[in-house]
């Protein structure tokens, strides 16, 4: 091998082994992506494990306006409404929510129930020290059920946001619910 | 790897050293730099008409509001088919082309550095674009969600065809970064002695960064596209809440390798500017090393920007002047290669052949791409501007009167140096005009329908857009049809015209003008002295 060809190949070599750890790369952006919003709060997901309640200072000057949204993965027969669509709270107040879910097929269906809170920047001071989206939500043909929800506002939450909106989709995992459904309902 | 020898002696390997071998096996086997940038060039041009004609197609069902030729869901797959194949197959090859004529003659190499790889390169691409087309006479139909191929569409929407699609994706991501590979080697070792950096000519220099582009970012489009892949078909979740996932990241993603690639398009044709305005001008280029910096600091601040594609996701509000700000700022580095060319130009002895005549438009309409990116930069702005008609004014702006025009310039000006002979100056004339009065009859009225609030990729509008839009389709289809020109011309130049000589262009400056024309099939056997 002449010199020139000898330094082609090394070069090559890096030229390959850069292009393979930039495709990894694009597949470490999926974590990377996961935490710097977790860490950073800024899409409007909540944390997915109980929060718990315990000397938390009510704030009872100030008020914020909980919106409660559904909605279900378009083809699934599925019913799914908040029994009250919108509450006033004080920061720091535990308050209970109710959500209604009706199964209108005659199939067992599993479904999951995904939050999302906005504006984003609010989602990490929306505490649920229980949720039905913790768990899968399975309902025999034509049950109906009632789902809890239990919850309070960060008394840190900015002073800018008044108003935070709750919203729930509900998916039919129940082709998934092996293993990624359970991983996604864990994070 | 006999090609790369210097040994004009060897007689073992006596048809590497004289013409041509003869037949359709030449083509398929080649590792000649000059017949893979033939290749690549015609498949470009056969590309560029293939998803031109899909382009007359959404024109055609624009003319007029409401649906009359074609069903939403293929006028989808024309919209997406279109997008692939101009940024796939049409620009990038061409490039990628031209690379292979010019970079060995450029730097005073015999060829490029890996010449079998570079043959797969090319021979993957036809491969790729026939699965991709085939897919569109599946049954569920081909592609529909874009080029951008956002989840869910392209997930949990998609057609059973998107495996395919995913496919072709791969292939010609490969071939791309194999492509981009064999630049970078050709480029850092195979320079004629005492060719030193701050010597190499302004568009081998943009094709490197270039390449070191496309070997950051073609990695990343093969990665999402096998997300989609496998979220679709293997019930991953990586775009899907339902497992955990998340439909926003997919953009992140996407536009991380989405807006480098957009200066993949562009780069390259900086770099044909700036040997093309100094020939007609008689100067040398103002500002060689300012280019240089530039054009190095705008591939890396193409890393920095890509969320001004996803204003409206509701991102915090200091990500969004984050990413505003960032982007005004590659405007800077752009803004002085605009002022490089002008200045070039200032009390220049000018001429205007038809490459000049590109060069010029290019410069003007470019220009007028740029400003409408500022626009679209400020994010306020393009709350209202994104996903209207403004988007697809802005990006053909750059594209079409940018890169396109760049590559038509290339050709003409390097013609006469790949047949020998000189084009027909008064068909060129008729080219360009004929080009650039329709394509602003086409691309510039978009820009009102996107102020006056045109959605981009429906096939029906509202009536007040009538008009415009007839206007438009119009200008569309001069566009069309004046490429026919191109081809004649360039038909007519290959069979013969008057004899170009080594340097046509007189002022031109370069290895590869020192060289007879048509340039022999092997140059620079012996590497040339650099003064
Ligand atoms: C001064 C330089 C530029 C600025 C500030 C700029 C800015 C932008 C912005 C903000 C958008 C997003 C618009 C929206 O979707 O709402 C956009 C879209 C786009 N730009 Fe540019 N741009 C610039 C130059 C270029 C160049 C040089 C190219 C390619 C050669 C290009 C190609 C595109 C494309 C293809 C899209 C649309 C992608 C899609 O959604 O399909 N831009 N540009
Ligand atoms: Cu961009």
């Amino acid at each position: 091998m002449s010199p020139t060809q000898k330094s082609n190949r090394k070069l090559l070599t890096m030229l390959i082994l850069g292009s393979i750890g930039m495709f990894g790369f694009g597949f470490a952006l999926v974590p990377l992506y996961d935490v710097l919003c977790d860490t950073l709060g800024i899409n409007g997901k909540t944390q997915n494990s109980a929060s718990t309640y315990d000397s938390v200072v009510v704030d009872k000057k100030r008020t914020v306006t909980i919106e409660f949204v559904t909605q279900v993965q378009s083809g699934m027969p599925w019913e799914f409404s908040p029994k009250v669509n919108q509450i006033t709270v004080h920061p720091g107040e535990l308050t209970h929510a109710k959500f209604e879910v009706k199964n209108l097929s005659a199939k067992n269906i599993i479904g999951q129930a995904i939050p999302s809170v906005s504006p984003g920047q609010g989602a990490a001071y929306f505490n649920k020290t229980e949720c039905f989206c913790f768990n899968q939500q399975p309902l025999a043909a034509d049950a109906s059920a009632e789902l809890p929800l239990i919850f309070y506002v960060d008394a840190d939450l900015p002073a800018s946001i008044n108003t935070l909106t709750l919203s729930y989709t509900l998916y039919d995992i129940t082709d998934k619910q092996a293993v990624s459904a359970k991983q996604g309902a864990a994070r | 790897m006999s090609t790369t020898t210097h040994d004009t002696l060897d007689n073992a390997h006596d048809e590497h050293h004289h013409g041509a071998p003869k037949g359709l096996m030449r083509w398929v086997l080649t590792t000649n730099h000059k017949d893979i940038g033939t290749l690549y060039l015609w498949f470009s041009f056969i590309m560029f008409l293939t998803g031109g004609a899909m382009a007359m197609v959404i024109r055609a069902e624009l003319f007029q509001p409401g649906l009359q030729l074609v069903e939403p869901n293929f006028f989808n797959q024309m919209t997406t088919v279109h997008g692939l194949i101009m940024v796939f197959g049409a620009v990038m090859p061409a490039f990628t082309g031209l690379a292979n004529w010019l970079i060995p003659m450029m730097i005073g190499a015999p060829d490029m550095a890996l010449p079998r790889m570079n043959n797969w390169s090319f021979w993957i691409l036809p491969f790729a674009f026939t699965i991709l087309l085939a897919s569109l006479f599946m049954e569920g139909g081909g592609p529909n969600f874009g080029w951008t191929f956002y989840a869910p569409l392209s997930t949990t929407y998609s057609p059973d065809s998107t495996a395919l699609f995913v496919f072709s994706i791969h292939i010609m991501g490969i071939s791309s970064i194999m492509g981009a590979i064999n630049v970078v080697v050709t480029i850092v070792n195979m320079r004629a002695p005492g060719m030193t950096w701050m010597k190499l000519p302004l568009f081998v220099w943009t094709w490197l960064i270039t390449a070191f582009l496309l070997i950051a970012v073609m990695p990343v489009l093969a990665g999402v596209v096998t997300m989609v892949l496998t979220d679709k078909f293997f019930g991953t979740s990586f775009f899907d809440a339902a497992g955990g996932g998340d439909p926003v990241m997919f953009q992140h993603i996407f536009w991380f390798f989405g807006h480098p690639e957009v200066y993949i398009m562009i780069l390259p044709s900086f770099g044909i500017i700036s040997a093309i305005v100094p020939t007609f001008s008689r100067k040398p280029l103002f500002g060689y090393s300012s280019m240089v910096y530039a054009t190095a600091s705008i591939a890396i601040l193409s890393f920095l920007v890509w969320a001004h594609h996803m204003f409206t996701t509701g991102m915090p509000v200091f990500a969004e002047l984050f990413f505003m700000y960032c982007t005004m700022l590659i405007a800077v580095p752009t803004g002085v290669k605009v002022f490089n060319w002008v200045a070039t130009m200032w009390r220049g002895s000018m001429t205007f052949e038809t490459p000049m005549l590109f060069a010029v438009a290019f410069i003007i309409l470019f220009t007028i791409g740029g400003f409408s990116g500022l626009m679209l930069a400020i994010t306020p702005a393009d709350f209202q501007y994104h996903d209207t008609y403004f988007v697809v004014a802005h990006f053909h702006y750059v594209l079409v009167t940018g890169a396109i025009f760049s590559i038509m310039a290339a050709a003409y000006y390097w013609l006469p140096k790949w047949t020998g002979n000189m084009y027909s100056e008064t068909l060129g004339k008729w080219h360009f005009w004929c080009s650039v009065i329709s394509v602003n009859v086409l691309f510039f009225p978009m820009h009102f329908l996107g102020l006056a609030g045109m959605p981009r990729r429906i096939p029906d509008y509202a009536i007040q857009f009538a008009d415009v839009n007839q206007i438009v389709s119009i200008g569309g289809f001069a566009f069309g049809l004046s490429q026919l020109i191109f081809l004649a011309v360039v038909l007519k130049c290959i069979k013969g015209g008057k004899p170009a000589g080594d340097n046509p262009w007189q002022a031109a400056d370069g290895l590869e003008w020192s060289i007879p024309s048509p340039a022999p099939y092997h140059s620079f056997t012996t590497p040339p002295e650099i003064k």
